[in-house]
């Protein structure tokens, strides 16, 4: 086996064999689809205590009936109360086994004011937003009838539509969804910026450990620094796709698991259905997503990762080499190479939502910020020509960088003591032999 | 046959000439001590040795062909003064990586740290990891993975420090033994009495430059100032002669110095025609602490920087 071989084997499996690593790499998804499944599961039950508001309704608003939709607010329950005054029943409310106290004074339909909910504690905002819910209908549906028209026959005439976007650029019959393009962006480029920063500073901690601890010197005397290094940023590389190999097959797994798992998701997606608008959002996003070109996104996903990575991965590498003890030069070094990282994601989250404009574009050919820019666009449909020139200059850039480094990282690894300035660090990456 | 040979070896850094044309030869199976002060330009000297630097002038010659630091790399083992080995690292796989790094197959690495944890009662250390050692016990370590992969030149920077006698004279009874089988070591360090027990050769520098160069025996010689100590039970008080100087009065005993042109045994008949009893006498040679003292003396405490043009 070749030495470099070996330093990637070490690399690599000392970091995979750590406990640690199993538990991110599968227990981190798990966490945060858990989450998700956790907050539509609640959105869909909706809150379980049920309210009890009593009404004292003066105006006669609701004719002694509440109109509700029952689909939404259906617990909430009202009874009204008569022969009180609001003062006096104030005081009673809560003993008679409300939550909350409704008051509506007489008002003038023009002008409806001074309603007001008493309750024992503030109300949620969306048991409060249900409330002014019914309310308003109440009031429309007078303000309906005093026009002379039926409130039946205007829930006839009244019209709710969903947006349906269709590209025509794209292939017929692939109906493109909007929604599903741009959080996949968003989730790529966003996954991009994390792997890119989070793998960037094990590089940088590895080889400062290697610098203070001495052992660089024991092992640059069996192999040359630049095989040491590279070896260390493709150990440490092979364990981001080994995570990224991890994902794709849980969640490959996961698919076919939740059904089986949670049976009653699927009924609870079917009780929802009953109910257009919300359900179609999610079916549409879901459909839209399979409609994007997935293997596409994937070996894009896979290039920039590795181009981005490897082109910081270096830089991080070279900081590593030059700090010794102190965590803090570190941290004022490491400030200009994620100067750069962040302006990605900045210029990312611009170029979801408009894909073409200069800046997007600008961002995704140039090299230090096309990693992210690019996967934050890969939905959308790019010109050939800009693909093929981001990944050139990616690819151009990190040779550059890597030649450069590696020469400042050779001298870095066995400087104790000060910290090089940024000139002497240049002068050194430009040094011959 | 010389194992090693440095002509006119180079290196400046930005702000001093570490070392400035320096050139030794060591002999095969010999012990070679490289001496000198904190900041004498031996670290550098055992870097470009080792193909850590390369020199910015000279030549370096190893078994008899240009050092190559690629390939020769393999046939040297260095330990370096701060020890280094990953602390998170289990110490069996430690050995058998740092010994697979220098091109040992897995089998070979494997047969050779056993007979090494062996002999040095490590069997028990397998599993566990650096953190968990001692500075001694992690320094036998760092012994073992330098010497595992039957290098022909072995470097040891300062291998005793932090040991106790007992696992010092393990050490350095494994010093020997490897150099009777046909390994040359260069040894550097501070401690004079180590030096004098273990080396053939020396040399000192200072400054970047090799100020002294020769066997122990011979370097003595040379720095000896005619010193002799002479015993007996009763000395004569007064001492009128010109033939030495006194050195030294002590009771039974007396150190002299002799004059110019004096043979020692002109001293001994000088006391027997005073009627001494002498029981003993004999050359006092000057330790290598006093000439290391006496050379390097004078020179200003810490190197000073210096701009190099």
């Amino acid at each position: 086996m070749s030495k470099v071989g070996l330093i990637i084997g070490r690399e690599y499996f000392s970091r995979v064999k750590k406990k640690s690593f199993l538990v991110t790499t599968i227990l981190v998804p798990l966490v945060i689809i858990g989450f998700y499944a956790a907050i539509i599961a609640i959105t869909v039950k909706g809150s379980s205590d049920k309210q009890s508001v009593a009404i004292l309704d003066e105006a006669n608003l609701f004719n002694g009936k509440v109109e509700m939709d029952t689909t939404k607010d259906k617990n909430i329950d009202f009874r009204f109360v008569q022969n009180v005054s609001e003062s006096a029943y104030v005081k009673k409310y809560k003993d008679a086994g409300y939550n909350a106290f409704l008051y509506i004074p007489p008002f003038n339909i023009d002008s409806p004011s001074n309603f007001k909910l008493h309750t024992q504690a503030a109300t949620s905002l969306s048991t409060n937003a249900a409330i002014e819910d019914v309310i308003n209908k109440a009031i429309e549906n007078k303000r309906l009838v005093s026009q002379g028209i039926d409130p039946k026959k205007y829930k006839q005439i009244a019209s709710d539509i969903s947006l349906k976007n269709i590209d025509d650029t794209k292939k017929e019959g692939a109906a493109n969804s909007v929604m599903a393009a741009y959080v996949v962006s968003f989730a790529c480029g966003i996954l991009i910026y994390m792997m890119m920063i989070i793998y960037g500073t094990q590089v940088m901690r590895g080889v400062t450990e290697e610098k203070t601890n001495r052992i660089a010197e024991v092992i640059v005397s069996s192999v040359k620094p630049f095989q040491l290094m590279m070896g260390k940023i493709i150990g440490i590389g092979a364990v981001g796709l080994t995570q990224f190999a991890i994902w794709i097959i849980l969640l490959s797994l996961m698919q076919f698991a939740i059904p089986l798992i949670f049976p009653e998701m699927l009924h609870q997606a079917a009780s929802v259905a009953a109910n257009p608008g919300a359900t179609s959002k999610a079916a549409e996003f879901f459909s839209g997503v399979a409609t994007l070109p997935l293997f596409k996104i994937a070996v894009s996903f896979i290039f920039y990762f590795l181009g981005g990575y490897l082109t910081y991965a270096s830089l991080f590498a070279a900081i590593g080499s030059v700090v010794s003890e102190d965590q803090q030069e570190a941290q004022q070094l490491v400030f200009p190479i994620l100067m750069p990282i962040i302006l990605g994601f900045v210029i990312m989250t611009k170029a979801v939502n408009d894909p073409n404009s200069s800046l997007a574009v600008f961002g995704s050919l140039f090299p230090l910020t096309s990693p992210i820019v690019m996967m934050g666009r890969i939905t959308y449909d790019i010109p050939a020509w800009q693909l093929v020139t981001s990944g050139v200059l990616l690819v151009g850039c990190f040779l550059l960088f890597t030649w450069l480094t590696g020469k400042i990282y050779r001298i870095g690894i066995l400087m104790y003591g000060k910290k090089p300035s940024w000139k002497e660090m240049i002068k050194w990456g430009f040094r011959k032999g | 046959m010389n194992i090693l040979e440095l002509h006119n070896l180079k290196k400046y850094f930005a702000t001093q000439k570490a070392v400035d044309d320096i050139s030794f030869s060591i002999k095969q199976g010999s012990i070679f001590g490289l001496l000198g002060p904190n900041g004498a330009g031996k670290t550098t000297l055992i870097r470009m040795i080792t193909g850590i630097f390369y020199p910015d002038s000279g030549n370096i010659i190893l078994n008899g062909k240009k050092f190559d630091a690629l390939n020769d790399s393999l046939h040297i083992g260095y330990m370096p003064e701060e020890r280094g080995l990953y602390k998170k690292m289990k110490i069996g796989e430690q050995a058998l990586y740092l010994a697979q790094l220098k091109g040992m197959s897995r089998s070979d690495a494997m047969s050779n740290i056993k007979e090494w944890f062996v002999k040095f009662g490590m069997e028990t250390w397998w599993n566990k990891k650096v953190e968990d050692l001692s500075k001694g016990m992690s320094q036998k370590l760092q012994f073992v993975t330098t010497v595992l992969h039957q290098p022909k030149l072995i470097i040891l920077d300062e291998p005793f420090s932090g040991l106790d006698p007992v696992n010092a004279n393990l050490i350095k009874d494994e010093i020997f033994n490897l150099a009777k089988k046909g390994s040359t070591i260069i040894f550097s360090t501070h401690r004079m009495e180590q030096v004098e027990e273990i080396c053939d050769h020396i040399i000192l520098v200072n400054k970047g430059n090799k100020i002294l160069d020769g066997t122990v025996t011979n370097v003595k010689q040379e720095f000896k100032e005619n010193v002799y100590r002479i015993g007996a039970r009763i000395l004569p008080e007064q001492l009128m002669t010109h033939i030495f100087e006194v050195v030294k009065l002590e009771p039974e005993q007396l150190l002299l110095k002799l004059t110019h042109d004096t043979q020692p045994n002109d001293v001994l008949k000088y006391f027997i025609n005073q009627g001494v009893n002498i029981h003993s006498f004999n050359e006092v040679l000057p330790s290598l602490n006093d000439i290391f003292i006496r050379l390097v003396e004078g020179t200003a405490k810490a190197r000073q920087f210096q701009s190099i043009n």
